[in-house]
């Protein structure tokens, strides 16, 4: 009867790891081998000699720029969706009452429209003549052509479409959060500053990490906002790779890059190191 | 902090109102009696009309349903199996658990370039319904092993201890016990994973075939030609409402609930 306990996580485990290996690993582990190929004609398989050309091109002080800014978009998005998200998540995990989940929910709700729907809907508001404009004219704080195609514009279209992401493990971790604590502190004497920086932001941390990490891994990643929110030129670390698969047809290049941009993020999983595990 | 919940519910207030301010103005424009999305110059319903009339869009919903309920599914079957594996500590939950919470860190264009290569240059699995299939399950899985996974941590294991002692078989006592327990973890597991798939572009326009396109890539290579269409506005407007009013529907039949049963209980 005793059967081993590894030997029944693993049972259980098995259909999701042959499910990963296959159509998630390997496929990784495919791009990583493309990255060494000589550029192929986008129907063959990766064309040997194996080469390192498509790393030195990625590493082109020419694509500096769009790394910068695809890193000042993913770092700006994720400031602001902790921004909004934090006091979103402490609301609804502490006095949400019986309505917690319905409000969570909630926040959910407009994502059932379509993205691009939501995205042209922004760009509705923020045009010249929209809302946005309209409204801020009243106090003096319009601009001339409206808030489309800015840098602004582009991070509030990411922080709309990744806030969800933010608010989840938040909560998650607001709700585990003992509020007693927070009680102790005032009694000890501290303010609500000293409070908040002392006792809060440490107890929730788990949270705020995983969070940041599943908003600014995609923000990263997402070529769609920037490219019908930003102006002209708006390449992103995403959109350069999305070229090279779609029209450029450089296989190896895009690979390339789609291997530094996972390096990025592991070396961002390195700093974090284990914290916040326990919620992602 | 409980002193003055109001002002952060101001705050949570605005929030909202941030998030649900672009889906008032799609609903006021699927009203709008002209091709524009920035002006309203009048009422009408004709979009709605158009919207059912439209096959493509009608065949692309109906590929994109199926393919989110399918992937749905498919990773909170095997996702919740996951979530129970890593329940207790056995020699090799480390590697296990970095595997699952890898698929949330690799950017959707990676996933969707790299599903692309194998499916096209290694595995011959031809574009289309088992392509997106494949890496929707991909990404879903993750967010279910979370959901779920955090449910099961937070249980007590007397409970089904109890229900042995008190002679259920194991599969009894899950079913009787650990189930219903976890039952909302899995239904929000679910959730996520149909709207994952349901709303995906970027991994999904790599994928799709001839013939065979989802909702939000047929949008997206629309939009970028001549913008969204009023259709898609439409829809977009009945589906939030569709969502809304089940959300509602749910609150009052918990509300009315938890006065019958006379308790305070809480909203799970």
């Amino acid at each position: 009867m005793a059967r081993p306990r590894w030997l029944v996580a693993t049972g259980l485990l098995a259909p999701t790891g042959l499910w990963l290996g296959l159509f998630f690993l390997a496929p990784l582990a495919l791009v990583v081998q493309f990255s060494f190929a000589t550029r192929d004609t986008g129907v063959a398989r990766a064309v040997l000699p194996w080469t390192t050309q498509a790393y030195a091109t990625a590493m082109d002080p020419a694509f500096l720029p769009i790394f910068g800014r695809t890193l000042a978009y993913a770092c700006a998005t994720t400031a602001l969706c902790l921004l909004l998200g934090f006091p979103l998540a402490w609301f609804i995990a502490r006095h949400g009452g019986r309505y917690r989940t319905a409000l969570l929910a909630a926040v959910l709700v407009p994502f059932w429209s379509s993205y691009l729907a939501r995205i042209y809907a922004w760009k509705a508001l923020l045009d010249g003549e929209g809302l946005v404009n309209t409204l801020l004219g009243h106090v003096g704080l319009d601009r001339e052509g409206g808030f489309l195609l800015t840098h602004g514009a582009v991070v509030l279209g990411l922080t709309y479409g990744f806030l969800p992401f933010m608010v989840l493990p938040l909560y998650v971790a607001c709700e585990r959060f003992d509020h007693r604590l927070v009680e102790a502190s005032h009694d000890l004497g501290h303010g609500r500053a000293s409070t908040f920086l002392r006792v809060v932001l440490p107890g929730v941390a788990p949270g705020v990490l995983a969070g940041s990490l599943l908003v600014l891994v995609p923000s990263a990643g997402d070529f769609v906002t920037p490219r019908l929110l930003g102006g002209v030129d708006q390449s992103t670390f995403g959109s350069v790779i999305d070229d090279q698969f779609r029209g450029g047809n450089n296989w190896p290049l895009g690979s390339a890059m789609a291997v530094l941009l996972l390096v990025l993020v592991a070396l961002v999983l390195v700093l974090r190191g284990k914290r916040g595990e326990d919620v992602l | 902090m409980t002193r003055r919940p109001w002002v952060l519910g101001a705050v949570a207030a605005l929030v909202f109102a941030f998030l649900y301010a672009p889906i008032a103005w799609l609903a006021a424009v699927s009203f709008n009696d002209s091709r524009s999305l920035s002006r309203i110059t009048g009422l009408s319903t004709r979009w709605y009309a158009q919207l059912f009339g439209d096959d493509r869009v009608l065949d692309a919903l109906g590929l994109t349903l199926r393919l989110a309920l399918t992937s749905a599914v498919v990773s909170t079957a095997i996702g919740t199996l996951a979530a129970f594996g890593l329940r207790r500590a056995f020699p090799g939950r480390g590697p296990w658990t970095v595997l699952l919470s890898l698929p949330l860190v690799v950017p959707e264009v990676v996933l969707g370039v790299a599903v692309l290569g194998f499916c096209v240059k290694l595995a011959g699995i031809p574009l289309g319904f088992g392509a997106l299939l494949a890496a929707h399950v991909a990404f879903s899985l993750s967010f279910v092993v979370v959901v779920v996974r955090s449910r099961v941590a937070g249980m007590d294991p007397r409970l089904e201890e109890a229900a042995a002692d008190l002679g259920a078989s194991p599969l009894e006592a899950f079913r009787t016990v650990t189930l219903p327990l976890v039952a909302p973890a899995v239904a929000a597991g679910a959730a996520f994973a149909f709207l994952l798939s349901f709303d995906d572009v970027v991994t999904s326009s790599y994928l799709t075939g001839v013939g065979s396109t989802t909702l939000p890539v047929f949008v997206y290579a629309q939009a970028s030609k001549r913008g969204v269409s009023p259709e898609i506005v439409a829809l977009s407007t009945l589906l939030v409402a569709v969502t809304a009013v089940l959300l509602v529907a749910g609150v009052l039949v918990t509300a009315w609930r938890a006065r019958r049963a006379g308790a305070a209980s809480t909203f799970v």
